[in-house]
């Protein structure tokens, strides 16, 4: 079943928590996952890798270097889900 | 006809003893963070190393396999001249030609044996050893002695953010010869070429001498290369230990090639291991020491009786290619 945006970033700002502590609502749709967040390449594929068993999307790795903010990464899920 | 006469195999194998030497400068973050515009505590948080071990430049990579080899065919109890084969894995030897192995051969006393380098980067250890178990059981060698061995300081670059900072310099080696019992269960290996270009040099030599590129320096890209270490690799993990016939439960310890401690920590996390295994994490203070990192870590497990010979190890290496090979063993 399609997850509508705001399923969508609510659910990644559990999988954000879950990787680094940062409480879910300070993931905003215009954070940016490195300059706002602090989240390092290594917690942001980890955070990858759980979105895409979580949403059932595939999120390649020369895409993962375009997701910069939340909104990025949001919309990429929201229209490439299965 | 006459019928061709083949090698008389024996049933098993097993790993008899191992040993290992590292570099004698021992690095600090403090000391390597300035290039890369870092800090001790930005190293350690994302990587878990706290020291590396380096070679100066009067200890060779040659210097650090022989003194690991002398220690591990000593410690085996072996005559070094009954060694029939001796493999060594580096992509640091620094001549094209002739073989490190050769001259490692001739150093340790195994005057006579077949003898050859292997380059499959952090997965060598293990390539070496699924070919020394081989070569046992079915005749071709008595004993193998295994090496991996790197000087990996002398292809880093001071300002390489992604895999520099993080390498050291140092041998393992394992002596491998006939057992009454399995004591190396079967290898799941293979090299993902379609990534061949993850890891590797920044250039070749060839561009190097033409004055097309500088000196050619370790380099990967970051983010494919930790989700196919820990996400495509524990796969191979699972595939070994059903391979080899037993659960995570049955290990004593996972000792895998030490590239980032947060790949270990993610690797123990997706094959849901027991407390009771031992995890290796010699990475902290020796670093990424390559095809070094697998004998080392275990080395250090079984010196600080963290695991008991006799027990089973899981034991997987994955690196540059993308090279990656996974087998339980029997602790020496």
């Amino acid at each position: 079943m399609a997850h509508s945006q705001q399923e969508v970033l609510a659910g990644l700002a559990e999988l954000v928590n879950d990787e680094t502590g940062i409480t879910a609502d300070a993931v905003q749709m215009d954070k940016s996952f490195t300059d706002d967040l602090d989240i390092d390449s290594i917690s942001m594929m980890t955070i990858v890798v759980n979105a895409e068993d979580k949403f059932g999307v595939k999120i390649p790795d020369e895409e993962v270097k375009n997701l910069i903010t939340v909104a990025d990464a949001v919309n990429f899920i929201t229209e490439n889900q299965d | 006809m006459k019928q061709l006469k083949e090698s008389a195999p024996v049933a098993h194998s097993r790993i008899y003893a191992l040993g290992a030497a590292r570099g004698s400068n021992i690095v600090t973050n403090d000391e390597i963070a300035g290039p890369i515009d870092s800090s001790d505590e930005w190293i350690r948080q994302r990587t878990g190393v706290i020291t590396r071990v380096r070679a100066p430049e009067n200890q060779s990579l040659m210097d650090l396999a022989v003194e690991a080899s002398k220690e591990a065919i000593e410690a085996s109890g072996i005559d070094p001249a009954e060694i029939g084969a001796v493999i060594l894995a580096t992509i640091s030897f620094p001549y094209q030609t002739p073989s490190g192995a050769s001259l490692l051969s001739e150093l340790v006393g195994a005057h006579s044996a077949a003898a050859y380098d292997i380059s499959a980067a952090c997965a060598g250890y293990c390539y070496g050893i699924a070919q020394a178990d081989a070569m046992v059981r079915s005749g071709l060698a008595k004993y193998v002695l295994v090496v991996g061995a790197e000087k990996l300081s002398d292809f880093l670059s001071p300002t390489d953010r992604t895999i520099s900072f993080l390498l050291g310099d140092g041998a393992g080696a394992a002596i491998v010869g006939p057992s009454d019992h399995p004591g190396i269960a079967q290898t799941v290996w293979g090299a993902d070429g379609a990534n061949w270009d993850k890891v590797g040099m920044t250039d070749s030599i060839l561009d190097f001498r033409d004055g097309k590129a500088q000196w050619p320096t370790l380099v990967q890209e970051g983010q494919p290369v930790f989700r196919w270490a820990v996400w495509e690799m524990s796969k191979v993990a699972k595939q070994a230990l059903e391979a080899a016939g037993i659960e995570a439960s049955d290990l004593s310890a996972l000792v895998t090639h030490q590239a980032n401690m947060r790949i270990i920590d993610e690797f123990v996390k997706q094959l849901a291991l027991p407390e009771s295994v031992v995890v290796a994490r010699d990475i902290a203070e020796t670093g990424n020491t390559s095809a070094a990192s697998i004998p080392l870590a275990m080395h250090r497990l079984l010196k600080e009786n963290q695991v008991q010979p006799g027990g089973y190890a899981l034991q997987i290496g994955f690196g540059a290619g993308l090279a990656f090979a996974a087998q339980v063993v029997e602790l020496p």
